[in-house]
């Protein structure tokens, strides 16, 4: 095993002097007392180690002694993952004992006493590859599928499989013999490095299926696709963080792996907190049970949080790899860049724009490829669906992270300032914002075999009056409201109406915070219906009152639920106020 | 300081820039405090056989012959409850001419709080504010800045939120404060009874600028030694932290690093996220609660330091003047208290929720119709009841000067919208009309 002693100290970087040979990116531990401190090479030369350092290290000296372990940033994968909180390096949380993180102090991910009920799913004889599945053990709604390891290459030959039964994740459970007639024996657990993607599916497809998030801006206007990627860019306080865990709540993905990445611990203790009572909209059953946290908070070590949105796609691609449909949530990917940043300053890196290191756009690149709908050879489908928050430098999309995400992700979710300043949530900027799914036949397809006949027709007519009415808004506020034309106004008051009767949607009204598909198709009909009949007007307050009107009872039927008497009500009302209206110019 | 007969002491400075020296030392610890001819110093790199020191005061006057002494430790803080009432500089020392506190001594970098031990924050704290109570409410456990103009008397007001909330301790960390917000400190304190509570480490616009760079250290561990083994409910407050993160560029810069956005280091959002992650509220009972002031340039929150700060904590009150009425109000619109949802309709009267918001949309309709008339257009009749609305909005309820509980506060709301508006304007729940829609008064 390779040795080394610390040269140079600066803050999490530490230069090593080693004595035989080191990966790059290879794990080694400081020894300091009681303590290892884990560290990762990310750069050398000569005999050289540049290490950055997971974990708070004072107290560390020239000279401290170092031990390099031979392998890379690893995760654990196996049953129990769920429900599970980790930090960035999959310590479980749970398992350490007080209420401090010591330096050096570490967990098992997996809970190696629990029993697990083995079921084998393959013959003696068969010829496995990788992923390719052994057996199976219930993991809370799921059947956990155990699967060869990724790491094994060629046909493997399965010459012995455990009997049904209850076994520890470290009982073998299965043997096989490689094409060199090597025999492994098999446990219910594997080792994968973090930043490899795991890639034993067949086919990756075209995403063409509707990935629902409960809300109305998002699904009808903007919709995310499963296996699809989107990123939310947005000044402090415009409602990322809120969108998202809106998004962990009502989705109806079999696994959600949420990653806080260098952002606040009360958000994610808001999590710890509900997730256990709120209910699944796809089982019924609790948040929690589907659902894995990695939260690697602001104050916790930068270096892990680069760890930390890894160990969260590989979880999910494990799950994938076994057929589910997988929803991976990183907020926020600017700490991510930022922590990249940091260390290639303390490097002395040529910098790129704003500081980045200048292999940014590549690093998110990749990382966003990693997303996808995808086949295994036996024909099961998987998928893996990514919304990442950005953070931007006061808020201005003109800077790196925000550019290279733009040019990977598939949907854009703008947070607008202005709209967060006037409480119009979820922010999400109307017109700038996009989906490039909208245009995939594909998934054109499949709205209008599975929403409505012409759905795309309706989305791109409610999108063509939004912006109408913007350019009209513009046109009063230039020309002021007496020299427009009327239809300015309704116009723009049209939009409004789109606005406060769809767009706009309240996350923390137990009614209002999700909305089925069926019930957005009902309102979106309902609001193009009103927007094409007949509205005489004599002047411009006329307009807004009447539009006030609609929009105070579209707003009350939001907090209704959906069919009941109240809804009911409200929505007839919405035809009186029409009545009144002709009434009144016919008078 | 004297050096012990066991330490070294070496007189042969490679490298002396503004701030900092390099020397060849063995054997030395990262983090760890020394003194350069009786200068406080810090270990900020180590490169082979080279150390580089930081120097709090500076390095004018400094020899290549200067002495340098290891104290073998990184800084350190005595803590006991006898910190209480008293008052220290950047290095733990008293500057009240009281003897030295004696106690336990302890490392002052502290250690993370396990995510998962955390309680939700969700105790109200109140401070009968309207720009608090009623938009921005606070809970133990959570940070939040002010975002002040300069010329906004925001230490003041800082003061007045302290002694309003209810806190066992209160631990003031004072970095660049002008002497005479210094003073204004020690007497609010002393007047309201409550000094023996509090505990202040303060550094002014006199004293060196590096030296801030210890504050917030010894402020966050005393606050966390009073919430963890007293199971005390601590309000810590730290002003400037502008000149805080000045401070940090200051170094960072001397270090050669390569400045990200407006000079700061690329480092300043995880610098920053140190101290303010301190908040916390434990299971235990003990919180500590964090209310700073960040000033700014010309207004300008796009500014890193803004920036970063608003990423990190949990929300800002931006205080300014109105122009309008020139009273001093928390402005509606940048100012957010991201717990208040822990907290209001729930802990307060249910109408809560979308009292606040309907008046913020209302006030929003003004700033709209005020640019309007600003452009020169005529305003319509709604134009002229949003804006006589806005008026009476900041000073029935936005004026920082009042002080009244937060029922009154809805209360006041519902007069307002009634005074000027019909309930179709607004988009409140119909239940809550219901129940609350005062009768128009003649
Ligand atoms: N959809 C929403 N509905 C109601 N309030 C919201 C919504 N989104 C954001 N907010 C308000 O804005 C605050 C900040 O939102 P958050 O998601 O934390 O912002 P970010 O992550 O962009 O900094 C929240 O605490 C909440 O008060
Ligand atoms: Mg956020």
């Amino acid at each position: 095993m390779t040795k080394g002693r610390i040269t140079g100290i600066l803050s999490n970087l530490l230069q090593i002097e080693v004595n035989d040979t080191v990966r790059q990116n290879e794990i080694c531990f400081v020894l300091k007392g009681e303590q290892r401190l884990m560290a990762e090479v990310i750069k050398i030369t000569g005999n050289i180690a540049f290490a950055q350092l997971f974990e708070a290290g004072s107290g560390l000296q020239a000279g401290d002694e170092v031990e390099f372990s031979g392998d890379l940033l690893e995760v654990s994968l196996g049953p129990g993952l769920l429900s599970k909180n980790f930090d960035g390096l999959q310590n479980d949380l749970e398992a350490m004992p007080g209420n401090f993180i010591n330096a050096g102090q570490r967990s098992a991910a997996l809970n190696l006493e629990d029993e697990y009920a083995f079921t084998p799913l393959s013959e003696i004889g068969a010829k496995l590859k990788a992923g390719d599945i052994i057996g199976e053990v219930p993991e809370n709604a799921l059947s956990h599928k155990i699967m060869l390891p990724f790491k094994f290459e060629g046909e493997n030959e399965l010459i012995e499989i455990a009997a049904p039964g209850n076994y520890k994740l470290r009982d073998t459970i299965a043997k096989v013999k490689n094409e060199k007639g090597e025999v492994f024996e098999l446990t219910m657990v594997q080792k994968w490095p973090v930043k490899w993607p795991i890639k034993t599916y067949q086919q990756k497809f075209r995403p063409s299926e509707i990935f629902q998030t409960g809300l109305r801006v998002i699904d009808t206007l903007n919709p995310i696709a499963e296996g699809g990627t989107a990123y939310i860019p947005g000044a402090f306080g415009t409602g990322k963080t809120v969108l998202q865990q809106a998004i962990a709540k009502n989705n109806r993905a079999e696994v959600v792996i949420l990653v806080a990445c260098g952002e606040r611990a009360n958000e994610v203790v808001e999590i710890f907190h509900s997730f256990p009572e709120l209910e699944d909209l796809a089982t019924g059953r609790k948040l929690k049970d589907k659902t894995t946290i990695v939260c690697n908070t602001s104050n916790m070590p930068v270096a892990a949080r680069e760890a930390s949105v890894y160990v969260g796609m590989t979880m999910a691609e494990y799950y994938r790899a076994m057929g589910y449909k997988v929803l991976l949530l990183a907020d926020s990917t600017s700490r991510w860049a930022q922590a990249l940043r940091e260390m290639s300053n303390r490097m002395e890196e040529l910098p790129g724009t704003d500081a980045f290191p200048v292999e940014l756009p590549a690093v998110i690149a990749n990382f966003y490829g990693r997303a996808g709908k995808v086949q295994m050879p036996d024909g099961r489908n998987g998928s893996v669906t990514f919304l990442g928050t950005v953070s931007p430098a006061g808020g201005n999309f003109k800077e790196p992270v925000t550019e290279s995400t733009s040019k990977v992700a598939r949907c854009f979710y703008a947070l607008s300032q202005k709209r967060a300043d006037a409480k119009r949530y979820p922010a999400i900027d109307p017109l700038l914002s996009y989906s490039r799914y909208l245009d995939y036949e594909e998934f054109q397809a499949f709205t209008e075999e599975q929403i409505e006949k012409g759905w795309t027709d309706k989305v791109l007519k409610a999108k063509n009056i939004l912006a109408k009415g913007i350019e009209a808004r513009d046109q009063i506020s230039i020309l002021g409201d007496d020299s427009v034309p009327l239809d300015y106004h309704r116009d723009f008051w049209k939009s409004e109406l789109i606005d406060f009767a769809f767009i706009q949607q309240d996350s923390f009204d137990d009614t209002d915070m999700n909305s089925s598909i069926e019930r957005q198709s009902f309102m979106l009909n309902r609001v193009l219906q009103i927007c094409d009949r007949e509205q005489e007007f004599d002047d411009f307050s006329e307009v807004s009152s009447f539009y006030k009107k609609l929009i105070n009872l579209f707003k009350q039927m939001n907090y209704s639920d959906f069919d009941s008497d109240d809804f009911q009500k409200f929505n007839q009302e919405l035809d009186s106020v029409f009545s009144t209206n002709l009434q009144n110019t016919e008078a | 300081m004297i050096a012990s007969a066991f330490q070294p002491i070496y007189t042969q400075i490679k490298a002396l820039t503004k701030a900092t020296c390099t020397l060849e030392a063995g054997g030395v610890q990262y983090d760890e405090l020394a003194w350069v001819d009786g200068r406080s110093a810090q270990v900020i790199r180590v490169e082979g056989k080279n150390v580089t020191l930081q120097i709090f005061s500076g390095t004018e006057g400094l020899g290549t012959n200067a002495q340098v002494v290891f104290s073998g430790k990184a800084p350190h803080l005595t803590l006991s409850p006898l910190l209480a009432g008293r008052y220290f500089n950047a290095f733990g020392k008293a500057i009240d001419g009281r003897d030295e506190v004696q106690g336990d001594e302890r490392d002052v970098k502290g250690q993370t709080v396990n995510p998962v031990r955390r309680q939700l924050p969700s105790e109200l704290l109140a401070t009968g504010i309207a720009g608090i109570d009623l938009n921005n409410t606070l809970v133990t456990g959570q940070k939040i800045p002010f975002f002040a103009d300069p010329d906004q008397p925001y230490n003041r007001i800082l003061a007045e939120v302290a002694l309003r909330a209810d806190s066992d301790r209160i631990v003031l960390g004072g970095m660049g404060i002008s002497h005479d917000d210094f003073l204004m400190f020690q007497q609010k304190f002393e007047a309201s009874g409550a000094g023996d509570k509090i505990v202040s480490y303060i550094n002014t616009s006199e004293d060196p600028p590096l030296e801030r760079l210890l504050i917030p250290d010894l402020v966050c561990t005393t606050a966390e030694y009073f919430a963890v083994e007293r199971q005390e409910k601590v309000l810590v407050l730290l002003t400037d932290m502008t000149l805080y993160a000045d401070a940090l560029a200051i170094v960072s810069n001397k270090m050669d690093q390569i400045p990200s956005k407006d000079a700061m280091p690329g480092s300043l959002y995880s610098d920053l996220a140190r101290i303010y992650e301190k908040a916390v509220q434990f299971k235990e009972g003990g919180s500590i609660t964090i209310v700073a002031v960040t000033t700014l340039n010309d207004g300008d929150i796009t500014h890193a330091i803004p920036d970063n700060t608003g990423y990190i904590t949990e929300g800002q009150l931006y205080l300014k003047k109105d122009p309008e009425t020139g009273l001093t109000i928390i402005d509606p619109f940048r100012s957010l208290s991201r717990l208040k949802q822990n907290v209001i309709g729930t802990k307060t009267r249910e109408d809560h929720p979308q009292v606040m918001n309907a008046l913020v949309r209302l006030y929003a309709d003004a700033s709209e119709a005020r640019s309007k008339k600003e452009n020169g257009f005529d305003l319509n009749e709604y134009d002229l009841r949003v804006l006589k609305f806005a008026e009476a909005y900041t000073r029935e309820l936005l004026d920082v000067q009042l002080n009244i509980g937060t029922d009154e506060m809805l209360d006041r709301g519902w007069r307002l919208m009634s005074r000027y508006f019909e309930v179709f304007e607004l988009g409140i729940r119909q239940n809550l009309i219901d129940k609350y829609w005062p009768e128009k008064t003649a």
